[in-house]
């Protein structure tokens, strides 16, 4: 066994482990937890298969952005498990059905009578001065440049629906906004003015005082 | 020297094991410097801020208090881990472990010299940098989530949410500095700033010099952006319920990415381990028995006194007005910078893009 199969069983043996504890686990926050752990074992795996841009990217987009905030919906969610859990044995054999139609399509696909070992030579090994993200990169902006885009301005259109389902303006008069430019550019004369006048001299107190005598 | 350390090995048990062990020799090798200076540097930002304020610091134990980290490490050491009721526990466990793995672990592709003195010179080193370090929320989130407490859980979505944003901003200025050094791997970034100060990446990239030290500083919570610790209205943020060791596994972790961003910053903006004085006739002479290591630890001092300096100086930030930096001005900058080098790349401007 060389060492780079011993990492291959290492990374795929959790992979697999988290992937069904991500199901099987009662706690959403745990389930997020195992899904995050199968992410990252599954980036290794894709290391160890020469895509070590895909495998990083993996780690940065997916484990870095998008389940931190699945986290943070699941753990400010109150969720009853007993209340979810409740129609599973009610519900198994449906379940059971749907499972094995789903595993059998994708054994008829992917089985080894289609992706066997026999019909797919070894990949070809690089050296270490092969960049994997060149090698993705030149296509995607060469000859699938306009796919790229499209796929940008999909994501662009998603961006600014986002914005406004969840922009919400609260009248001035119920929220106090902060005006940045505004504050910026107050200068002391739109805040305080001088006023020239006489000074003015105090009546002798004393004298005063005795007068009243 | 840590190839034949292997080919020796190798020659008398199984390579997979022999791989192993250089691996865990060379991890160490790395590691065990990073954690004396995170010691040494809580010193220096003690006795920093300290004088700063008019104050003496620490300089009661050992002569001008300089083995104060070492009683303040015993002192974590000995003290009892308690772990709060209705807490996760094993949960409340990993999340310090979370926490301080990605801060150790980044530090395999970071190189201390020419060549080649680095634990694994990979391509896509600058990636791995920024995807290790991104997994380094989840030791903040856990934490929060797991101590079944208020305010651990309020410090641990303000200072995630924090992270988030900021990483976009670092990604971003990170690419600026692919696209001229055309490369994603840590040492020919330096080479590719070989000739002198004037040669650095700082200079075509003065705003995401900038951009990228203030979002290293606000991806670290530190002052002014350590709203995830706001004294006054959430304690001590996420690890307030962590006492012992387990807190001090969280402050190791926020001061070796302290030293990561600095080195980072040094590699990929201040021509790592190159002398400044490169191609000056005089003082390349003069300068030039100093090994390259002593220039990048001196170009990390500088900014790691840079974060002391920052603490020192300026009041925290309020929560909205992080989000408005991060998102409406450095976003912003960086994109407009992408351009702008874009441009000096079409008409190869200066030293720079050749």
């Amino acid at each position: 066994m060389t060492f780079l199969q011993f990492i291959f069983y290492v990374l795929a043996g959790i992979a697999a482990i988290s992937g069904l504890m991500m199901i099987s686990v009662k706690n959403p926050v745990k389930a997020a937890l195992w899904l995050v752990l199968a992410f990252i074992s599954t980036a290794g795996v894709w290391l160890t298969a020469q895509a070590e841009f895909l495998g990083l990217v993996l780690i940065l987009v997916y484990v870095g952005a998008v389940m931190v905030l699945f986290l943070f919906v699941v753990m400010m969610l109150d969720i009853n498990v007993a209340q979810i859990k409740e129609g599973f044995t009610r519900y198994l054999p449906l379940g059971v059905l749907v499972s094995i139609a789903i595993f059998a399509l994708m054994y008829l696909v992917l089985g080894p009578d289609r992706f066997g070992l026999s019909h797919y030579p070894s990949p070809q090994e690089f050296g270490a001065n092969y960049s994997n993200t060149k090698a993705i990169a030149v296509p995607l902006y060469t000859t699938h440049a306009y796919a790229f885009i499209l796929a940008a301005v999909l994501l662009l259109v998603g961006i600014i629906a986002a914005i406004t389902l969840t922009l919400r303006r609260r009248p001035t008069t119920e929220v106090l906004y902060q005006d940045i430019d505004k504050q910026v550019k107050v200068r002391a004369e739109d805040r305080f003015r001088m006023v020239k006048m006489d000074a003015v001299v105090e009546a002798d107190v004393k004298k005063e005082e005795g007068k009243d005598e | 020297m840590f190839d034949s350390l292997q080919a020796w090995l190798s020659s008398f048990m199984y390579d997979w094991l022999a791989v192993l062990i250089t691996l865990l020799i060379q991890a160490v090798v790395v590691i065990m410097p990073v954690m004396i200076t995170v010691a040494w540097l809580t010193y220096a930002e003690r006795k920093v801020i300290g004088y700063m304020q008019v104050r003496m610091g620490p300089n009661r134990v050992g002569p001008g208090g300089w083995l104060q980290p070492i009683a303040d490490a015993v002192k974590a050491l000995t003290k009892e881990v308690v772990i709060p009721s209705q807490s996760n526990k094993y949960l409340f466990i990993i999340a310090p472990v979370l926490a301080i793995a990605p801060a150790v672990a980044a530090w395999a592709v970071i190189p201390f010299d020419a060549n080649g003195v680095v634990v694994a010179n990979i391509n896509a080193g600058v990636l791995y940098v920024l995807a290790v370090a991104s997994i380094g929320v989840y030791g903040i989130v856990i934490s929060g989530w797991a101590s079944n407490s208020k305010y651990a859980f309020l410090g641990a979505l303000r200072a995630s949410a924090q992270k988030i944003s900021y990483e976009i901003a670092m990604g971003f200025a990170l690419v600026t500095v692919l696209m001229v050094a055309d490369s994603m791997n840590l040492t020919d970034i330096v080479n590719g700033q070989k000739g002198g100060i004037w040669h650095w990446y700082w200079i075509p990239l003065l705003p995401m010099f900038f951009v990228y030290f203030i979002s290293g500083l606000a991806e670290t919570n530190r002052a002014p952006f350590d709203v995830a610790e706001g004294e006054s209205e959430i304690v001590a943020g996420f690890h307030v319920e962590y006492s012992g060791m387990a807190f001090a596994v969280f402050f190791l972790a926020e001061y070796s990415m302290m030293i990561l961003i600095s080195f980072m910053t040094a590699i990929m903006f201040l021509g790592g381990w190159l002398s400044p004085f490169d191609g000056i006739p005089g003082l390349e002479a003069v300068f030039g028995w100093i090994p390259g290591f002593i220039w990048l630890f001196a170009k990390v001092a500088f900014l790691l006194f840079l974060f002391l300096w920052f603490r020192a100086t300026f009041p925290r930030y309020r929560y909205d007005q992080i989000m408005r930096l991060g998102w409406k001005v450095l976003i912003p900058v960086t994109i407009v910078w992408v351009f702008v080098v874009m441009i000096m790349e079409y008409v190869k401007l200066g030293p720079w893009f050749n």
